[in-house]
């Protein structure tokens, strides 16, 4: 089990690298949808395969398959248009990337970095239960509200998405006339 | 012995014995049944002429011929082209009509060995999962080919599966709503109990017709076959997002979609027309208004077998007929199929299965 640990680490990290590292934005893309798959490996590895599923179906095979989608369309191709610069915006970035890991070196280090007593659901119930039912029996019980607004929210964004592609569409129609 | 008991093992030769032996030579044999079957529709004879010396096997040495010839032929890559993703785009479809097989049940189990890969939690999600990775083949050959035909082609095909994709998945909710669980094995084991006593099987069918109808036109969108492929389109944009292939990979593409029809077959039977069960054949024997005919173990299960390739043989025919039966989609008539037939009825199929179940298990 390990062993697929670190081979799922490894790969997630070295995609990580890859989209920062690599110019051209498709390799970018694909970079990063090695590290969302390697995080389902990682899921998987944790006995949370619906989580798993997810990661995969929303993150890798439909997200970024936009992202790829979008970046193909706009045939960004140059690599120019990437040439690093020093502003002020990136220093105080790298100043808060360090700060974070700063502070995740602190948590992990720290004395009181003991596993917590077992959860309400550990991978015994999980696997008895199955985890498509408690996590959708949960969300229509004690999450409810939270679930509901997270689906209005979606809705509104959908909603604002559609209006300003409308608007785009609808201009040079109004010019010709 | 040991070493044969090992569960890991035993996983290996299920992959290797569903992949080499069924999977592949099914899909293999369908390239050239598309064409016999359409010869007969179209009154023609179809391809009968390869051969070695005066052996002709009525046309099925062409299965040789074809692999051959793609193996010999130069394997190109058009100037401009992104050398890399050209190199690895065929591999995404191959994987995931490879993967769904994970899943599949062939036949009941025999004393403690199952006939499937493995039987996970999640069941189904894992094959939406591997499904929507498959996109990525058609994106990314139609993006590093450096073809505008192949662009369009590319932008067709990602958008369509894209779409489909939703109704795959909504098309599904009502079944797992009735049988109230995701894994394979229950979805199949729900269809060996009946209705009226012992009389009528509960087939996904017969529980869900129109999640059935929709489920299996999602599944040839998402497979791009007729009337869906507007994406390859030959007399529009030439053959779409793979026209610039050639050779071993312009194969894997044709090859991953011919596994893609068995896979269709598989995933239809499985859900929908009763998996790996022959109706009224119970563990024991047959069971039929109380008669009980007894059958050893090992027959039932070869019956189970049976039953399950030749269910999944039809559907490739179905498939395959479907393609000289109706004409292409516009591209736009898709879409609009999708987003506004298919979507609504999926929606309304979820609320009224909702509200039967409702009416008839009660308020809880």
């Amino acid at each position: 089990m390990l062993v697929f640990f670190y081979l799922f680490a490894a790969a997630a990290v070295l995609g990580a690298l890859g989209v920062l590292l690599l110019r051209n934005p498709v390799y970018c893309a694909l970079s990063l949808v090695a590290t969302m798959s390697a995080l389902g490996g990682v899921f998987i590895l944790l006995n949370q395969e619906f989580v798993a599923a997810i990661q995969i179906l929303i993150y890798a095979g439909a997200i970024m398959v936009l992202f790829l989608f979008v970046i193909m369309l706009l045939n960004l191709r140059s690599d120019e248009q990437f040439i690093a610069r020093w502003n002020p915006g990136k220093v105080v970035g790298i100043a808060m990337a360090l700060v974070i890991l700063a502070q995740l070196v602190g948590v992990f280090t720290s004395a009181s970095a003991t596993l917590g007593p077992a959860g309400e659901y550990p991978a015994e119930r999980i696997a008895k239960e199955g985890a498509v039912e408690i996590v959708g029996g949960l969300l229509v019980t004690q999450y409810v509200l939270p679930f509901e607004v997270a689906s209005i929210l979606l809705m509104v964004a959908i909603i604002g998405a559609v209006v300003i592609a409308k608007r785009q569409i609808a201009k040079p129609s109004q010019e010709g006339r | 012995m040991e070493l044969l008991l090992n569960p890991v093992v035993i996983s290996l030769v299920k992959v290797l014995v569903i992949i080499l032996l069924f999977v592949m030579v099914v899909g293999t044999v369908l390239t050239l049944m598309e064409r016999k079957w359409m010869s007969a529709v179209q009154d023609r004879i179809g391809p009968n002429r390869a051969n070695i010396g005066s052996f002709r096997g009525r046309g099925t040495l062409h299965i040789a011929a074809d692999g051959l010839k793609s193996i010999f032929k130069e394997d190109t890559v058009p100037e401009g082209a992104n050398r890399f993703v050209f190199t690895i785009a065929p591999f995404f479809g191959f994987f995931s009509a490879i993967v769904i097989w994970a899943v599949i049940p062939f036949a009941g189990p025999l004393g403690g060995f199952t006939f499937q890969i493995t039987d996970v939690n999640i069941g189904m999600l894992l094959v939406f999962a591997v499904t929507s990775l498959g996109v990525y083949g058609t994106v990314l050959a139609g993006w590093s080919s450096n073809n505008k035909f192949a662009v369009l082609g590319a932008a067709r095909g990602t958008s369509q599966m894209l779409s489909y994709e939703i109704f795959l998945g909504l098309s599904l909710v009502g079944l797992f709503m009735i049988v109230g669980s995701v894994r394979v094995s229950d979805l199949v084991a729900y269809q060996n109990t009946y209705w009226f006593g012992d009389v009528l099987p509960k087939w996904g069918v017969l529980t869900q017709p129109v999640s059935c109808v929709l489920f299996f036109v999602a599944m040839l969108a998402e497979a791009k076959r007729l009337p869906f492929d507007a994406p390859e389109g030959e007399s529009e944009i030439i053959a779409g997002y793979f026209l610039e292939y050639s050779g071993m990979r312009y194969a894997a593409f044709m090859l991953a979609e011919y596994v893609a029809i068995v896979g269709i077959g598989a995933l239809t039977v499985t859900l929908f027309f009763g998996g790996y069960h022959v109706p009224w054949l119970h563990a024991d024997g047959f069971h039929l208004l109380g008669a009980v005919l007894p059958l050893p173990a090992w027959l039932v299960v070869l019956l189970q077998l049976g039953a399950f390739i030749g269910k999944v043989l039809f559907f490739c025919w179905l498939v395959i007929i479907l393609r000289w039966t109706v004409p292409r989609f516009r591209f736009d008539q898709i879409m609009a199929l999708g987003w506004k037939r298919l979507l609504p009825v999926c929606l309304a199929n979820v609320a009224v299965t909702a509200l039967v179940l409702l009416a008839v298990d009660g308020w809880q």
